[in-house]
């Protein structure tokens, strides 16, 4: 701060300057860019762990018959690990601790987050968390699937210190998540730069704004939940028990009280990403802006008093049904004006479809779709047919494994240039866009199909009936597992081609503030606040 | 620099104003306990019955079935079951059912029973006013025993529109070992086959 004030788009001088040796730089780092690189960096760490789980599980699935798994605790084993470790180590640090440190700050002209070192303690909290979860694969696991209901999760049915880690694990990584969000709060409400009002926010930043109060909302009652599953498991408490006078069911109110809010935490962020580049690729600004962020706060709202849709075969009173499955479907109109708005955008833009823009269409295409079963699956009386079946798998993984993850990869392409430096290989990248897009489309259409046929969840072995879509679906699957291990290769070769991108490669339709800082930001940006006008 | 003091000031506001909500929903996801079963009491919610109410108010001509169902969870070494399947009975009407539970282990087991009827939604018109459920239940090695519980169903069920359409009541129990007792025998050491770590057991499917 005592420095005169020097070009600090010759990045290499900004480097030179400023940045302190490997070790803490990367280990006691508190640079937003900094933490916000090694979330990214361990997101894709925890992702080769669960795209191998999931090569696993569709190598089992190909034909009937158990070939690879010994028993069905080790199936329910990887589910449950497969769908830790994407909720909480891929998609969350992706999209919150990586693009949302990265670029909140930048976005709303800020140096930094409020709390730096808070920042650094949010990133290495997750590590031993991911430890544990990886770590309970080898001591027994947990075969409850991520909804770790009781009694399925009593000490008597899951022995072992398997389930005890991961739970630890989702302590430690919940209490990240707390810290991050809090942190997130305190910089976007405090720390604009002047003429930054909350009305000309850009819409990522909306979107991490709503997805910090649902974190801080939900996340400790996951935590309670949690913590009184462990002392049932171990200390002789019965909060879960019923001979001991406790209900299991409300086990599963709690769970879902996180549970539902988590699923848009895992989204608000992605629809940040898709309105920036979906605009920036039509070369509009974003259609409705105002209307888009209060959709994004009325899902956050809403998503808070529809857990029990979860839990339609749980034994609920009628009206009950009746109430959740009403609020359910409200969602779907703050969700329909994000879609129609995002369809308005592009109309009449100029559109070029580089590699993000591809992520983003695909995205509202894929996001529609997951959201049209989810209307059906909001009606009780259908859900009752359907719950636990593979419908279901299909619903979430077209919004979560397709929507969520379509939106990490734009964001991924949008920005790695201004993240690193260097632009990423077009024509790779269209490559890569195009195999995801396949892959992940026959591997989870047909699951409809085997759903509405009655195919169940979490078992390795199917009557002979279901073979034909589920060799379809673990043909898609490998195509995706393809397609992950050439956006490895894209990486690699971004990195290794060193091509340089511009401080804005997008042309006039990139309008955010991160465009106007170099490519890569010098390590310490506005250290002169801008001025938004 | 004064500027910059107050923006920390600012800023140590709001994340104490955060910690305070995660303090407080985390202090919720707690009260929930006590609190859930306080709704379920009040309400009737998930067939939760009445009970230590007043006694039957007497007859009215309304009738409907109670019929009684029993379980066991595999931990207790009991056999039990309802002396009778459906009982006929007015509304208002004190009735009075038993149950039967003999302790086919050759140690003394405590025992406890949870209870719901359904529809569910009866829970709030349907009394108990004695259960054997109400306590828990020790039973000798080999020893049998007959279990009473006396109950009536509040005439103002066939007044309310949800529920006066309803003629068949079900009043259920599941009786478990009591966790003090489990500890004692230690019978989670000694499981059955459907209770374990993973890989102790043969795979039916293979």
């Amino acid at each position: 701060m005592a420095h005169p004030a020097h070009d600090t788009d010759h990045g290499h001088d900004a480097h030179h300057d400023h940045a302190p040796g490997f070790l803490s730089r990367w280990f006691f780092s508190t640079n937003h860019k900094d933490i916000g690189s090694l979330y990214i960096i361990f997101a894709v760490v925890a992702a080769f762990v669960g795209v191998a789980l999931s090569m696993l599980m569709r190598l089992e699935l190909q034909s009937p018959g158990m070939q690879f798994f010994a028993d069905g605790q080790m199936w329910n084993v990887a589910v449950t690990a497969h769908g830790i470790l994407m909720v909480f180590y891929v998609v969350m640090p992706a999209l919150i601790g990586g693009f949302g440190n990265w670029f909140v700050p930048i976005m709303i002209g800020a140096p930094d987050m409020a709390f730096p070192r808070l920042n650094n303690i949010s990133f290495w909290l997750l590590v031993p968390a991911f430890m544990l979860t990886i770590g309970s694969l080898f001591v027994g696991g947990t075969g409850t699937g991520w909804t770790l209901y009781p009694p399925l999760s009593d000490s008597q049915y899951q022995g072992g210190p398997g389930l005890d880690m991961a739970l630890f694990g989702l302590h430690l990584a919940g209490a990240s998540s707390i810290l991050g969000a809090a942190n997130f709060i305190t910089t976007i409400f405090n720390m604009r730069a002047p003429g930054m009002t909350l009305h000309k926010m850009p819409l990522f930043v909306w979107g991490m704004l709503v997805t910090a109060f649902l974190l801080l909302l939900s996340v400790p009652v996951l935590g309670g939940a949690i913590t009184m599953l462990i002392t049932d498991r171990n200390f002789g408490t019965a909060f879960f028990k019923p001979e001991g006078g406790g209900d299991p069911v409300l086990f599963q109110h709690l769970f879902w009280f996180f549970g539902h809010p988590e699923v848009y935490i895992m989204i608000l962020p992605a629809f940040g990403i898709v309105s920036h580049v979906l605009s920036t690729f039509s070369r509009k600004p974003i259609f409705g802006y105002l209307g888009m962020a209060y959709a994004m706060v009325a899902i956050g709202v809403v998503g808070f008093v529809v857990w029990a849709h979860h839990m339609f075969t749980s034994g609920i009173s009628v009206d009950t049904r009746a109430y959740f499955m009403a609020a359910t479907m409200i969602i779907a109109v703050p969700t329909g004006i994000k879609i129609f708005s995002w369809i308005a955008t592009m109309w009449g833009g100029s559109l070029s479809f580089k590699t993000p823009m591809l992520f983003a269409i695909g995205f509202v295409f894929l996001f529609t779709v997951g959201g049209v079963t989810g209307v059906k699956l909001a009606n009780a009386g259908v859900d009752v047919i359907l719950h636990n079946t593979y419908y279901v798998i299909a619903h979430f993984h077209y919004v979560l494994s397709l929507g969520a993850v379509f939106g990490i990869y734009a964001g991924f392409y949008y920005w790695i240039g201004k993240m690193s430096g260097y632009q990423y290989p077009e024509r790779w990248g269209q490559i890569h866009f195009w195999l995801t897009f396949i892959g992940v489309n026959l591997t989870f259409f047909p699951m409809h199909f085997l759903g509405a046929q009655g195919m169940p969840r979490r078992y390795p072995d199917y009557p002979d009936a279901f073979a034909g879509w589920n060799m379809v679906a673990s043909v898609g699957a490998y195509i995706s597992g393809i397609s992950f291990l050439v956006f490895i290769y894209v990486v690699a070769l971004t990195f290794l081609r060193k091509q340089k991108a511009e401080a804005n490669p997008w042309g006039e339709g990139a309008t955010t503030l991160e465009w106007q800082v170099s490519s890569p930001p010098p390590f310490h940006t506005f250290e002169e606040l801008p001025r938004i006008r | 620099m004064d500027s910059k003091d107050g923006l920390a000031r600012r800023n140590r506001r709001v994340v104490l104003a955060a910690f305070g909500t995660v303090a407080g929903m985390v202090g919720l996801s707690f009260a929930a306990v006590p609190l859930y079963a306080v709704f379920c009491r009040v309400t009737g919610y998930n067939g939760t019955v009445q009970t230590g109410g007043p006694a039957a108010p007497g007859a009215v001509e309304r009738e409907v079935t109670v019929r009684f169902a029993a379980n066991t969870h595999p931990s207790l070494p009991w056999r039990f079951e309802a002396a009778q399947n459906a009982l006929p009975i007015h509304l208002g009407q004190q009735g009075l059912a038993f149950y039967r539970a003999a302790n086919e282990a050759n140690v003394p087991v405590e025992g406890v029973a949870t209870y719901n009827v359904t529809p569910e939604v009866v829970g709030k018109y349907f009394h108990k006013t004695a259960c054997f459920c109400f306590d828990a239940q020790t039973l000798q090695p080999g020893q049998s025993v007959e279990m009473p519980v006396s109950f009536w169903v509040d005439p103002a069920m066939a007044r309310d529109p949800s529920t006066r359409d309803i003629h068949t009541i079900t009043l259920n129990y599941t009786f478990f070992r009591t966790l003090a007792d489990a500890e004692r025998a230690g019978v989670l050491a000694s499981a059955g086959p459907h209770v374990g770590r993973m890989g102790t057991q043969p795979t039916a499917t293979r």
